[in-house]
């Protein structure tokens, strides 16, 4: 600890931080541009400029940049001095000098970081008569808007995508006053995270496409706390809403989580609320017309009628709806709904969580990793913002180095320039290229059972214990050596594996890893297929094609399927079977899909927007959603749906069945406490969802009816959806938005966090079920090498970040962005084949009956013997991973996919 | 002198008349008013705006009868029946013109006096029964303001009686013929002019109102018929306050050439409009004011004036 | 004392004042252009659409009676998919007009809108719109604001130089 005084107050400060982020952890206001609490400082703006004293006896001081100055014990400076105002002052000056003054039209306007720090230095007037520079724009894809004019060259955007996304497509061009931040031709931006550049950038150069398309205000938006529902690490994000429509997702930062950053499915995914696909009415089959009684009558009906009534969960569904629905028809006949070989994979990992004794790091714990083994995970696609956190935990050994060399971590282009002397060891085992190849020491590709037996390997290497795999050839030894000689001497080593490849064995080889590492505190996180994953593990219960079984057995004759469109996870034939045999058929869905058109009785379901519910992530931790906004009738929420068909339940509300969730399952015991009930108030308000300066509420409704109806009342959360209230006081897990008097951009958070990059005060949200504990004893069931065999082609399914998500593929911009279904290869396979690159290849199974054609892409990585596709399309359908196929090069003519299905 | 009651036609018609007259302040104030201050006034319903008091009473008529839940509700009732009843009654005695009359006594003018002092439980009792600290304090403050001003009221006319020897209004008219009294009596005048507004509570000294400080003081809590007859009551005090000054100060009926009620009704309209310029023009005085204005000058004047007189009768007649 | 009779004397004169009432709605007053009345969206002098839909009308407007959405042209130029105002909730405090920065809100010296239905107090888009400029004549936001429109390029609009080339060499 160092004491300082600032302006005169003494106060007592950490060591080793810079004066800025001091300051701004102090509640001071002091304007920045360049520096970012997730960039460290680079003392480009000279915005932060103060004065700073000899000693204590020094009147005169002299200006200093507060981002590049450490802090020292007994130093003296002063932010309010004339000096330093007017230098700041002068500096906004000169930054308008070419800085448009078109704020009305621009989307950042009243969300501004420029905007804000302009007005916090008092400068009011444009002195300079010059001509003004200009730039032309770039078109950046469909996330992006480009607005070059707005630039203020503080050089955020490019130090964001470029040193710490470690894309390279955006970058700086020209010199002096002309530098030009773009790409070198026009285009989408190719990284998985340009969302961020939203946020990141602190005028309007970069603006949110999908945002502008439907734009509103952050004044005029309504907002509550929410998780991001697109993966299975339970993001925190803000959306916001208007007119009844969900405008866009802006980050919520967590400490533990997300901090500053999204990815962009979790960013621009959020349009499949306002899909036109949505179930906005009732149905009943052979009706034209249902109310919400006729639904529920018939709902009630069909369970009083029914011979048994099989319910299958969801794990895009909240705890609390898939505990109802559980309730509703009992543990017999609880399925959870998922695929069998994801069944026993959660299973397995929810088994290693509990029981093995190890920890599962956070994103934050995993940025302070100094060794990372990736097995069989394309993490980019699969759990995109944990790839983010992990490009950071490859600097460690710089860091370290720089400690070393007394550089202050946050001095960030001094960092970069020692990465290339310290490597992290990071090694990425995986079935063919990532994205995160570059920052790796090491890559190595094969197939799921080749990545395990490499992983059972390394574990050998760390401890005897651990069994070895039989005929290992040279190189896989050598390299499994070395991967575990690099973790044995890390201080906090990190395996991270997952579900993409749909074997159990990577996932026990994972286990073996973490659990043969020694004493240190080693780290194993498993990145899972959807965002409530993990939680319907802890759930528990019987897989989808017991469902299938009982159903032919006749110990069932109607099933109720939650939020789950089984089609995905079963074949067709099977699925169709199962629902033809059914006498009734619910479904509780927000969108359309083929799960939907079977369904005899059709109830529309609100939205993570709509709705409120609590989700485990990947971590094992518990978070609440709040609704954005009310839902319109007839819709319901699916816990609301299930438990009015519950005659005799004890739950009129969602605490009380978070409660009672909470009660029936020892692992889920602590969930309540993952936000405030509904009765929470501060200073005897709910929380308003809407902000201070939220306008039209006499208007926006006077077209319908000029008098106007009440604010819809919310009886389930601490929040209410009006402006009354404060939001200045209220704990992390129900802070609606992030703004503070005179911050208007989200970058307002350093006025509720303890410190700038570290933990919201009060206590990042959510709540840990796991802390590691016992341990398992090693797994031994070694699978023998893969053999590709001569004219039979093992399907592999590879997950995308667009596309491979059920819902947001429904969002148009996400949409735009899924790359072309091809079918990946490898160049001996497609010599064997006598195809090049796009030909069409149709793909029979053994056989001979034709399941499709489709195109193919020549991909050096992938292994021999193998065939790549993408996960979780629609018209992939047919295909399963594990699948054997055979590949004939088709007619060039018949490319389209759809119309050969069958 | 046995009390000589008026004719049944009298009676009938010098109640509706009285009433009627009463009504039709409300236009011809505020008329007044809007000339005085360059405006119109009221002038959209009926032939220059008369029906406009016509348009007030349905209007009243029809608002509902409301008492609050919290007043005590009799008495709540009872108090503006007395204004209007201790005003209207107050008219008895007014001569109007020699054989015009209700009735006509010898303590006419006590009467007067007795009847004026009554009409200030109205304002006590609305003020209590409202419940409500503004009523209450605008009741307690017409309490006090009517019992000091009465005082003085009371004085300022012994004057008259002293000059005329009689407490009987007809013939204290009638001692007027030599001359009217406001020449010997012109303090005793001021003392009572500024007593009788005191007293009928007309702006500037409207105190238990005051609309700026207590909302609407006493009648705050009022609305509908039980408004109006406070409302009305004021108009008939303005009335009976200038009939009584004509009578004391202004000989009555007596006039040349033009028949005795005529001079009357005439010397009491330009009362009336006086009373309406003083509203118009005089700003209100501080409740504080008001009392130490009362005290400490009003009364030695009073009885400096009194002194005086006696003086100048006994010098006169003793 | 004094000083009382003379405001009654004062006051006693303005009987023989004429009266200043204006006798609405036979006698009509000549109002100000810049009256608070009631709220018309104008053109610009090429006659498009002036308002942006920047929304600053309708956060400072105290009883919040101002709605609206904005929408794009194909060109990129900002204006309103719907604008609406409740004249039922509206105070005519003219505060919009000073917010606004195109000039395209005006309060005009029509203030005498009354309706029986109350419905009718809601106006939109079409209803506010008028085809003049109203009191600004000369004013264009489109021409001074450096955002690329149809028919305006980069570098087109007042006080701008052109595009800078990125890819010269020269300093």
């Amino acid at each position: 600890m160092a004491r300082i005084e600032i302006d005169g107050e003494l106060h007592t400060v950490q060591d080793g931080n810079n004066l800025l982020s001091t300051c701004l952890s102090l509640g001071l206001d002091l304007p920045y541009f360049c520096w970012h609490p997730a960039l460290g400082s680079a003392g480009a703006c000279r915005q932060c400029a103060i004065l700073q004293y000899r000693d204590a006896d020094d009147q005169q001081g002299h200006l200093v940049m507060a981002c590049m100055t450490p802090v020292q014990d007994g130093m003296r400076i002063a932010l309010t001095a004339q000096q330093a105002r007017q230098f700041r002052r002068d500096n906004i000056e000169l930054l308008m000098t070419n800085h448009p003054h078109y704020c009305p039209v621009c989307e950042e306007g009243g969300e501004c970081h420029l905007q804000d720090m302009t007005l916090l230095t008092g400068h009011t007037m444009r002195r300079f008569r010059g001509q003004k520079r200009t730039h032309d724009n770039q078109y950046l894809g469909p996330f992006i808007n480009h607005e070059m004019n707005r630039c203020i060259a503080c050089y955020r955007c490019v130090r964001f995508y470029n040193d710490y996304a470690g894309s390279d497509d955006l970058q700086v061009f020209g010199i002096h006053n002309n530098v030009y931040f773009g790409r070198f031709e026009d285009g989408a931006l190719q990284s998985e995270f340009s969302g961020n550049l939203v946020e990141v950038c602190p005028t309007g150069v970069f603006t949110d496409k999908t945002f502008s398309a439907h734009y509103a205000r952050k004044w005029d938006l309504q907002t509550a706390p929410s998780v991001c529902v697109h993966c299975s690490l339970g993001c925190n994000v803000a959306p916001g809403e208007r007119y009844g429509e969900l405008r866009r997702i802006v980050n919520r930062y967590h400490g533990e989580v997300n901090g500053y950053l999204l990815c962009d499915r979790g960013r621009f995914g959020y349009d499949f609320v306002n899909s036109p696909k949505r179930i906005r009415k009732l149905h009943i089959a052979g009706q034209a017309s249902c109310s919400v009684t006729m639904a529920t009558d018939k709902f009630h009906t069909m369970l009083q009628a029914a011979d048994g009534v099989i319910g299958i969960a969801s794990p895009r569904a909240s705890l609390e709806a898939n505990f109802a629905l559980r309730a509703l028809v009992g543990e017999d006949n609880f399925f959870l709904g998922l695929d069998d070989s994801e069944h026993t994979l959660l299973n397995a990992i929810h088994e290693v969580m509990r029981d093995g004794g190890i920890h599962s790091p956070s994103l934050q714990e995993i940025e302070q990793a100094d060794a990372i083994l990736i097995l069989g995970e394309d993490v980019t696609h699969s759990a995109p913002r944990m790839a983010l956190s992990l490009r950071q935990a490859a600097r460690n050994a710089a860091f370290a180095l720089a400690s070393k060399l007394h550089i202050q971590p946050w001095q960030d282009a001094a960092v970069r320039e020692l990465r290339k002397q310290a490597p992290t060891p990071v090694f990425i085992a995986s079935i063919c290229s990532t994205r995160l190849d570059d920052i790796a020491t090491n890559t190595w590709h094969g197939g799921p059972e080749d990545l395990a037996r490499l992983g059972f390997a390394i574990a050998h290497n760390l401890n005897d214990a651990a069994p070895l795999p039989a005929a290992l050839n040279e190189d896989q030894q050598a390299l499994a050596a070395n991967i575990a000689r690099a973790l044995r001497q890390a201080q906090r080593p990190l395996i991270v594996s997952g579900t993409s490849c749909s074997s159990l064995a990577v996932i026990q080889a994972a286990y073996n890893i973490a659990r043969a590492l020694p004493e240190s505190a080693p780290q194993l996180a498993f990145t899972l297929p959807e965002c409530n994953s993990l939680g319907m593990a802890i759930m528990g219960g019987k897989p989808l094609q017991q469902a299938f079984a009982a159903m032919n057995q006749g110990l069932a004759d109607s099933v109720v399927i939650l939020e789950n469109d089984i089609y995905r996870r079963a074949s067709t034939q099977q699925v169709d079977a199962f629902l033809e045999t059914a006498r009734h058929v619910v479904v509780i869905d927000s969108l359309q899909n083929n799960t939907t058109e079977k369904a005899a009785l059709l109830l529309a379901t609100a939205t993570f927007a709509e709705s409120e519910g609590t989700l485990v992530n990947n971590e094992g931790r518990a978070q609440r959603y709040f609704p954005v906004y009310p839902v319109t009738d007839p819709v319901r929420a699916s816990w609301q749906w299930l438990l009015s068909v519950m005659t005799d339940s004890p739950w009129a509300h969602h605490d009380d069945l978070t409660s009672a969730c909470a009660g029936a399952f020892p692992e889920l015991a602590t969930i309540v406490a993952a936000a405030p009930g509904a009765d929470y108030t501060v200073e005897g308000c709910k929380i308003p969802r809407q902000p201070q300066r939220y306008s039209g509420r006499t208007a926006m409704h006077a077209n319908i009816a000029v008098s106007e109806p009440g604010q819809p009342s919310d009886q389930e959360t601490p929040f209410t959806f009006s402006m009354e209230g404060t939001t200045a006081k209220v704990p992390p897990a129900v802070l609606p938005v992030i703004w503070a008097p005179g911050w208007d951009s989200n970058q307002a958070i350093n006025k509720f966090q303890e410190e700038t990059g570290g933990s919201l005060r009060a206590g990042d949200p959510g709540i840990r079920l796991f802390e590691a504990s016992g341990t398992q004893s090693w797994f031994n069931d070694i699978p023998p090498a893969f053999q590709a065999q001569p004219g039979v082609w093992k399907v592999i399914m590879l997950p995308h970040i667009f596309g491979s998500e059920e819902l947001s593929l429904q969002s148009p911009a996400i949409a735009e962005r899924c790359p072309a279904v091809c079918a990946l290869l490898h160049p001996l396979d497609a010599e064997t084949l006598a195809i090049s690159d796009c030909d069409t290849v149709a793909i029979r199974d053994p056989s001979g009956t034709l399941i499709m054609n489709m195109p193919i892409r020549i991909e050096k990585t992938l292994p021999p013997g193998l065939l790549g596709l993408a996960t979780g399309r629609p018209e992939l359908q047919p295909l399963q991973s594990g699948m054997l196929v055979c590949l004939h090069k088709s007619d060039p003519l018949a490319t389209d996919v759809s119309e050969e299905r069958s | 002198m046995k009390p000589a009651l008026g004719d049944a036609t009298d009676i009938i018609g010098i109640l509706a008349s009285v009433i009627i007259v009463a009504a039709m302040l409300i236009w011809v104030e505020r008329r007044l008013l809007a000339l005085w201050q360059d405006r119109l006034g009221p002038n959209r319903v009926g032939p220059l705006g008369l029906m406009q008091v016509m348009a007030d009473m349905i209007k009243m008529f029809f608002k509902e009868d409301w008492i609050p839940p919290f007043a005590d509700r009799w008495v709540f009732v009872l108090a503006p029946c007395i204004v209007f009843i201790t005003m209207l009654t107050g008219f008895a005695v007014i001569p109007f013109a020699p054989g015009v009359g209700i009735i006509d006594f010898n303590f006419g003018l006590l009467y007067f006096l007795a009847l004026t002092s009554l009409s200030v439980y109205s304002i006590v009792l609305a003020g209590y029964a409202s419940n409500n600290k503004y009523a209450l304090l605008g009741g307690l403050r017409g309490a006090a303001q009517t019992v000091s001003y009465e005082v003085f009221m009371g004085i300022s006319i012994m004057g008259v009686v002293m000059l005329s020897g009689s407490f009987n209004l007809r013939e204290i008219v009638e001692a007027q013929r030599d001359g009217w009294f406001i020449g010997p009596q012109f303090l005793g005048f001021l003392i009572f002019l500024i007593a009788v507004v005191a007293e009928s509570r007309r702006a500037p000294l409207d105190l238990p109102e005051a609309e700026q400080e207590l909302v609407a003081g006493f009648h705050t809590e009022y609305s509908g018929m039980k408004f109006g007859m406070f409302f009305v009551g004021e108009y008939l005090g303005i009335t009976l306050s200038s009939a009584i000054i004509v009578t004391l100060f202004f000989g009555g009926w007596l006039g040349p050439w033009l028949p005795p009620l005529v001079w009357f009704c005439l010397k009491t309209a330009i009362g009336i409009i006086f009373f309406i310029l003083l509203r118009g023009a005089l700003p209100r005085p501080r409740y504080d004011q008001l009392m130490t204005f009362g005290w400490k000058f009003l009364l030695p004047a009073g009885l400096l004036n009194l002194l005086a007189t006696g003086a100048v009768v006994l010098a006169l007649h003793g | 004392m004094l000083s009382q009779l003379r405001s009654l004397w004062e006051v006693l004169k303005h009987t023989f004042v004429k009266a200043d009432t204006i006798e609405y709605p036979e006698q009509r007053r000549e109002l100000f252009p810049r009256y608070r009345g009631r709220i018309i969206l104008t053109r610009d002098p090429d006659g498009e659409e002036r308002c942006v839909a920047c929304n600053l009308c309708a956060v400072v407007c105290p009883p919040d009676c101002i709605a609206l959405q904005k929408t794009e042209d194909e060109n990129g130029r900002w204006y309103p998919e719907f604008f609406r105002i409740n004249f039922s909730r509206c105070i005519l405090c003219g505060l919009c007009e000073e917010a606004c920065p195109t000039h395209a809100i005006q309060l005009t010296p029509d203030f005498d809108m009354g309706e029986y239905d109350r419905q009718n107090m809601v106006y939109e888009k079409q209803h506010l719109l008028i085809d003049g400029t109203g009191k600004y004549h000369d004013y264009n936001f489109y021409r001074i604001a450096g955002m690329a429109i149809g028919g305006k390029t980069k570098g087109q609009a007042e006080n701008e130089k052109p595009p800078v080339d990125v890819k010269t060499l020269l300093p």
